[in-house]
């Protein structure tokens, strides 16, 4: 359990720092698609949410949490990713057409 | 009874993290970020097929069922949410992910109840306990976020007597539930509570914040909601949903640190300081004259100019003028005028929201430039035309050591040659201060609409060189 912990710590202290560095980098034009994007890549927690609603003996208290949890990070992934891509349509050159 | 993670999976999840950071890293510019988006999408369904194909779930019609609602609501609010809402869809999104955190971490405790001495003890109930209680605060903070936005709630910060005190003594309640629950998990009576005072609290902390700080609240919220995953990902040892919670938690910090600088605020005050409500009727007692201007003379200005800088504000998107914004650059441009767009970082209802407004009314990107880029070149530039912005132009900031927004960086707007300001009234801006800018002798105010105001300065624009 200990050094299942420390992993974690490890994991999530490297992820943080790459998140910084990566994330300092992002054009300050696309902050708003960067938010939504992130967004739906933190709906993952989608995978959480199957485990607990798939578990076997899940209890009904379980299964009904667990619904309505995947329905709304669901619809965080498929609006999240979606719009995202709609914005980042929108943003052109000079010349690069209409 | 949490499964072991079966071995094959992991492999997966790896290449779903790397997908992830590959995604946002490809953000850092227009030309690759669609690519960016790409990879996230794969990251994603790699991920969510692996976890189908890896574990061994049941209950299957409970999860199509969620799958199918989820996407039909997705769909369609990715499509038809206009671009002025997207604040709003973003602080709905924050809630969804919350909630959705909040409820698996509420599943887990009374799922694994009659293991509790094995399985609730230790750091998996403090990250269980951090999951849910950042969850619900984050849940109902960002709904009224969302109120504020979409303004159904009352713009202004709702405030009353004590409220620091209340809310930190609610807050201290909830963390002793918390510690209690930590260290006896079977005391489960003591949940509700915890989760009702979290709910609370959520909405406590946001209705005090007023509107012009709603930027930085979301990137906080952002944050929050992004940690929330990651202690999910601690509770469940699973490291994608840590790698992923980190990102979203580091892109919420960064952002909401940006949104604090470019209002020379820190995270506490704009938590705790009821920002713009004491100094409303400062600037108010005396009329000073302004120097006013016709479309037609403000077009002709702008005609023989050799650069113009556009100031766009919020309120250029509630008059619905982008679009008649870009005509008029692009008409400007056509006769030789350099034109650029200054963009203040809380120029818009949500970090970089004012640059998606231009993209969507198909101004270049490369006609937009940051503060930190422009504000040299206000000196050399011959019109600054300020269009629905106020504050983030008040020359206040860098003058007036009494004022409110002292030290916050503006647009310097008033060292261009000749300052132009649409404007309905005289009225003052979300931080209710007179802006000195209006009374300078090469400010040409102009009274009106800014969309009928700029759809004049069209009409008159052709007229005088025939082309």
């Amino acid at each position: 359990m200990r050094t299942d912990l420390v992993l974690g710590l490890y994991v999530f202290m490297l992820a943080t720092f790459v998140g910084l560095e990566v994330i300092r980098k992002v054009s300050p034009l696309l902050h708003t698609p960067l938010m939504s994007l992130t967004n739906a890549i933190s709906a993952i927690s989608v995978v959480g949410a199957i485990l607990i609603t798939g578990a076997e003996g899940a209890t009904l208290l379980s299964k009904v949490l667990g619904f309505i949890a995947i329905t709304s990070v669901v619809t965080n992934i498929v609006s999240g990713f979606l719009i995202t891509d709609r914005m980042v349509k929108m943003f052109k050159k000079r010349g690069e057409g209409k | 009874m949490p499964q072991a993670m079966p071995s094959g999976v992991g492999y997966i999840y790896v290449v779903s993290a790397a997908l992830f950071i590959l995604s946002l890293k490809w953000m850092n510019s227009p030309a690759t970020s669609r690519r960016g988006v790409f990879a996230g999408e794969i990251g994603m369904l790699l991920a969510i097929a692996g976890t189908f194909l890896a574990f061994n779930v049941h209950n299957w019609t409970w999860i199509a069922a969620a799958f199918f609602i989820g996407t039909a609501a997705g769909i369609p609010i990715a499509y038809i949410m206009p671009m002025t809402a997207v604040p709003q869809r973003t602080a709905l999104s924050h809630a969804c992910g919350a909630l959705a955190a909040a409820l698996v971490g509420t599943a887990e405790f009374y799922q694994r109840q009659p293991h509790a001495a094995a399985e609730l003890r230790g750091f998996v109930m403090v990250a269980l306990i951090i999951e849910t209680l950042l969850g619900f605060l984050t849940f109902t903070g960002s709904l009224m976020a969302m109120g504020k936005l979409q303004e159904v709630l009352p713009q202004r910060p709702i405030t009353y007597r004590n409220q620091n005190f209340v809310n930190f003594t609610l807050f201290g309640i909830a963390v002793a539930l918390a510690v209690r629950l930590a260290l006896v998990p079977t005391d489960t009576f003591l949940f509700p509570i915890f989760a009702v005072l979290a709910l609370l609290f959520g909405v406590l902390l946001i209705i005090p914040i007023g509107g012009a700080d709603m930027p930085t609240v979301i990137a906080i919220l952002n944050s929050y909601a992004g940690l929330s995953a990651c202690a999910m990902g601690f509770a469940m040892d699973n490291k994608l949903l840590i790698i992923a919670g980190a990102l979203d938690g580091s892109s919420g910090l960064i952002l909401s640190i940006i949104m604090c600088r470019a209002m020379n605020r820190s995270f506490l005050n704009v938590l705790f300081g009821a920002f713009g409500q004491i100094q409303t009727r400062a600037g108010h007692v005396e009329k000073r004259p302004v120097r006013t201007a016709t479309a037609e003379e403000a077009a002709s200005i702008l005609e023989a100019a050799g650069s113009v800088i556009i100031v766009p504000g919020y309120g250029l998107a509630v008059a619905h003028a982008q679009h008649k914004l870009r005509e008029l650059s692009d008409s400007l441009s056509r006769r030789g005028v350099d034109v650029k767009f200054a963009i203040h970082p809380v120029a818009g209802r949500m970090p970089g929201h004012m640059n998606v407004l231009l993209a969507e009314a198909d101004v270049p990107y490369d006609r937009l430039f940051e503060m930190d880029e422009i504000n040299s070149e206000f000196a050399q530039c011959d019109v600054a035309l300020v269009i629905g912005a106020n504050d983030v132009t008040n020359p206040a900031a860098r003058n007036d050591k009494t004022s409110p927004i002292y030290g916050m960086p503006i647009l310097e707007v008033d060292k261009a040659r000749t300052v132009m300001v649409i404007k309905r009234s005289m009225s003052p801006g979300f931080a209710g201060i007179d802006n000195e800018l209006y009374y300078m002798d090469k400010t040409l105010m102009l009274f009106g609409d800014a969309k009928a105001f700029v759809t004049e300065i069209l009409k008159e624009l052709p007229a005088r060189v025939g082309a």
